[in-house]
């Protein structure tokens, strides 16, 4: 099946972007194809490239940037919401792009499933 | 209809309108919401209720992360990321009640 | 977009105290500009984003409410309200903004088993 993702919450604050992240890897392993993950609200912050938590803790941001490499998984930051909370093209990390709800609208309308992740 | 939660039912409605609305189905509890699938708190009756009309599911990642995987309400089925993705392909639409 | 599908947008948060309520709102202007079939639930808390009577000027937010009264002129015509989460707030009919179908329980989990793409905030 085509899986469309939704993350609603900033990384490290909210649970939700390592539960969604863990989705997408469970799901791509299953064989589904994980086609877009869109990025809403303080969800927006999982795209921040000035990232840097400590060595020994998980890294966020370039676990999706890996992800979206590895399995050509589409991120896509919502352009109203990342402005509001300053994420701009010069700090987007790799791998993420900035477009606008629409994307969202498309991720409900070509995928099979579409399953939020928020607080 | 698969419904999700991430919430206490100890500190937040959102479990108990989702069991509340909920007509046949299933419902997976995920992150703080797998408090609500342990045995000894004020919410198990409740639960248990509701056992009679929706099958309830629970991360266990999320049971172990939070040192309460051997306290597993009896009729509650533990499931893991992988079974997370098979509860969404067989119903046919999803809600998370955030 | 050829695909028209049923969104149903489940709000449960009250607005201001949190950004939810204001960027649902923009989340389904733009699906029903996509022409996909709307449809707006508030439960819970949720029903307080439909008061009447909005003044933020004291707290330095925009005031969005009015929004909801122009979601007709979007052809958003579907909002529902269940009838539990108003009677528990004290609320009636009267006391909202625009024109809803208040609904029971059993009815509004009927409603939403029948949607394609459920997105909650």
């Amino acid at each position: 099946m085509k899986f469309g993702i939704v993350v609603n919450e900033g990384p490290y604050q909210h649970q939700s972007s390592d539960s969604a992240y863990l989705f997408a890897k469970a799901a791509i392993a299953r064989g589904h194809e994980v086609w877009r993950v869109f990025f809403y609200h303080d969800g927006v912050n999982n795209a921040s490239a000035l990232t840097e938590p400590p060595q020994d803790d998980r890294h966020i941001v370039n676990r999706w940037s890996k992800l979206a490499e590895e399995h050509k998984v589409d991120l896509v930051v919502c352009v109203a919401a990342a402005l509001r909370r300053g994420i701009k093209e010069e700090n987007l990390a790799k791998g993420f792009r900035i477009s606008g709800l629409g994307q969202l609208v498309e991720a409900g309308t070509k995928t099979d499933r579409l399953i939020t992740f928020g607080d | 209809m698969l419904h999700i939660v991430n919430k206490s039912p100890l500190e937040n409605t959102a479990l108990e309108s989702c069991l509340n609305l909920a007509g046949a189905g299933d419902v997976l509890l995920i992150e703080d919401a797998v408090y609500a699938a342990t045995v000894g708190n004020s919410f198990e009756p409740t639960l248990r209720a509701a056992l009679g009309k929706v099958k309830i599911y629970a991360l266990q990642p999320d049971l172990d992360a939070r040192g309460m995987g051997d306290r597993l309400v009896a009729g509650v089925t533990a499931v893991d990321y992988s079974g997370f993705v098979d509860l969404t392909t067989s119903n046919k639409n999803c809600q998370s009640w955030l | 977009m050829s695909e028209v599908k049923k969104f149903m947008f489940v709000n449960r948060k009250a607005p201001y105290g949190t950004i939810y309520a204001l960027e649902a709102l923009e989340v389904v202007l733009i699906t029903a500009a996509f022409d996909q079939d709307v449809s707006l639930v508030f439960l819970d808390d949720g029903v307080f984003q439909l008061k009447k009577g909005q003044q933020t000027k004291g707290i330095e937010i925009k005031n969005f409410s009015p929004t909801y009264r122009a979601l007709e002129g979007y052809d958003v015509e579907k909002l529902y309200v269940l009838k539990e989460s108003m009677d528990a707030r004290g609320l009636s009919e009267d006391d909202l903004l625009v024109p809803v179908t208040v609904l029971t329980t059993a009815e509004m989990g009927a409603l939403m088993d029948e949607q394609d793409v459920v997105l909650s905030f």
